[in-house]
């Protein structure tokens, strides 16, 4: 029998390097512990008992320097950008940020005022964007999954369906 | 000198050395994004100042330049653990102003509305004090009733968090028949998880020790600094606006002010659970009492209320939420104030952390129950 028919013997999995890291890293999903406002709330309810973020492998952590994930869950005005900033650059690569919610997409109800960021995506890049004033658990969750889909394929541009 | 020597001298300058600490904004145990620099001697805090501004939203300038219906949903983001007690202080202030009287129907839902979202809150104050003070699984627990509650939120308006329930003249529409059975085991259950909480962290041994004797407010020191709510009710201080100046139909109910003896992080705990168990027992009497009638009195489209200022205040979860509202005739408010108790109950945490320990200094800041959107505004 050829090494082209046969390769393996029966019962090993044949997959690129890369398929493996990026499975990995879309299963163990470390969030960092950030709640700015509203949304916050929402985020906590998501990782508490009737939601539970830990089946997606998403576990919170208090540190910027151990996660992977930021939830930016709420407004973010001049004087919080500097820090938000700071936080996103203390993160290890590879790195990931959703939008959670009106005021982190784009200013929500608050868009325009004197102090406020319209939407984080002037500080710092997003990845997904979750509409919502604030957005339900469910909705989060699929912004995760949306997250982790993107993830898995990240030679394709925007968010897989 | 010897290494042991040197490495004991530099140990002894440190302990002498004053550091000063970034306490936040990103940090699990300030409930939000508050900042506080701390400047601490060896394990002893000398001094704790808090540093706001991180979740200014310009929502007094923002007021400025919509119409009186307009506020309403923007006045749920501010405290959003207690979205209804906000709009209910703001339609107060407006219909003051317009001189309007309410449906009783729409009272009594208001009354009932508002209590629970006192019971949410305190909910949330729970899981989120124990897992300041090392206890995960409270959390849980807590969270697992908070959501039943929301279910009935939801039933009633339409929301999670962020009801824009309220109306100027009443509330958006009544409440549904289903509603009542449900409210009933929900407040069975609620109660359940009070007692639960009492049993397991409240009697606690360690959380006993970790509260008792901490940061203690005496009555004086409290009153000097216009201290309210729960934590004001915690140094023995029995002030609470339902009852020393009834808004709405609270002289109608029978209900007790709890309040502590010793003025630390304890009693101010206790104090909070035992108003879930006084919010029940609200809610089952404005049940039981609900008059039947219009839920909305006749409001104009356009309201522009006279020329005028008014004051209102009712009590929040976190203690007297004011609304100084003043208006010129015109279809928008010329000022609109905000008398937030979370701000004005921050104020006194220099004073009561000075001297405590680093670790007690986390318990100290839970037990004030700050929610920073109100802070800031």
């Amino acid at each position: 029998m050829d090494l082209i028919h046969a390769p393996f013997v029966p019962g090993v999995i044949q997959t690129t390097v890369d398929q493996v890291i990026n499975w990995s890293r879309k299963s163990s999903l470390w969030y960092m512990l950030y709640g700015i406002a509203c949304c916050s709330i929402e985020m906590m309810a998501t990782g508490a008992s009737r939601y539970d973020f830990d089946r997606f492998g998403l576990i919170y952590r208090g540190s910027p320097r151990q996660s992977d994930l930021m939830l930016v869950t709420g407004n973010v005005n001049l004087k919080m950008a500097k820090v938000l900033k700071q936080l996103y650059d203390q993160m290890a690569e590879p790195k990931w940020v959703i939008a959670v919610g009106s005021c982190a997409v784009s200013g929500g109800p608050f868009r325009g005022s004197y102090n406020m960021v319209d939407g984080v995506d002037q500080v710092v890049p997003v990845d997904v964007y979750l509409p919502g004033c604030p957005p339900r658990p469910e909705a989060l969750l699929d912004a995760v999954l949306k997250l982790q889909r993107k993830i898995m394929r990240p030679q394709r541009q925007g968010v897989a369906s | 000198m010897t290494t042991a020597e040197k490495t004991a001298t530099q140990s002894e300058e440190v302990l002498e050395q004053v550091l000063t600490v970034n306490f936040g904004p990103q940090h699990p145990s300030t409930h939000g994004v508050l900042r506080v620099v701390a400047r601490i001697r060896g394990e002893y805090l000398q001094d704790a100042e808090p540093d706001l501004g991180y979740l200014h939203r310009c929502f007094e300038k923002i007021a400025e330049g919509w119409t009186y219906p307009q506020i309403v949903p923007l006045t749920d983001r501010l405290d959003y653990l207690a979205a209804i007690t906000n709009e209910w202080a703001y339609v107060l202030a407006v219909e003051k102003l317009l001189g309007l009287q309410v449906p009783e129907r729409a009272e009594y839902i208001r009354v009932i509305v508002g209590e629970l979202q006192r019971i949410l809150s305190h909910l949330l104050w729970m899981g989120a004090y124990a897992l300041d003070l090392g206890a995960t699984t409270p959390f849980l627990y807590v969270f697992q009733e908070r959501e039943r509650l929301y279910d009935l939120m939801q039933l009633v308006t339409g929301a999670r968090m962020t009801y824009n329930y309220l109306r100027i003249g009443g509330v958006k529409r009544d409440l549904p028949p289903e509603f009542f059975p449900l409210l009933e085991k929900a407040l069975d259950n609620v109660l359940k998880v009070a007692d639960e909480y009492q049993a397991l962290v409240l009697e606690n041994v360690i959380f006993q020790a970790r509260t008792k004797g901490i940061g203690v407010l005496p009555p004086d020191l409290a009153r000097q600094y216009a201290i309210s709510g729960p934590m004001l009710r915690g140094s023995g201080v029995a002030w609470d606006l339902r009852r020393s100046e009834p808004y709405s139909v609270y002289d109608r109910f029978d209900f007790a002010v709890p309040t502590g003896q010793n003025g630390d992080c304890y009693d101010r705990a206790v104090c909070r659970v035992e108003e879930i168990r006084q919010s029940a027992r609200i809610i089952r009497q404005a049940v039981a009492g609900l008059p039947a009638g219009e839920v909305r009195a006749k409001v104009p489209a356009a309201i522009r209320p006279p020329a005028g200022e008014v004051y209102t205040a009712i009590e929040s979860p976190r203690g007297e939420l004011g609304v100084y509202l003043v208006s010129d005739g015109g279809p928008q408010p010329y000022r609109l104030k905000w008398r937030a108790p979370s701000f004005v109950n921050l104020q006194v945490l220099p004073e009561i952390a000075r001297g405590a320990k680093v670790a007690d200094f986390i318990a100290i800041l839970g037990s004030i129950d700050i929610i920073l959107g109100e802070v800031d505004r």
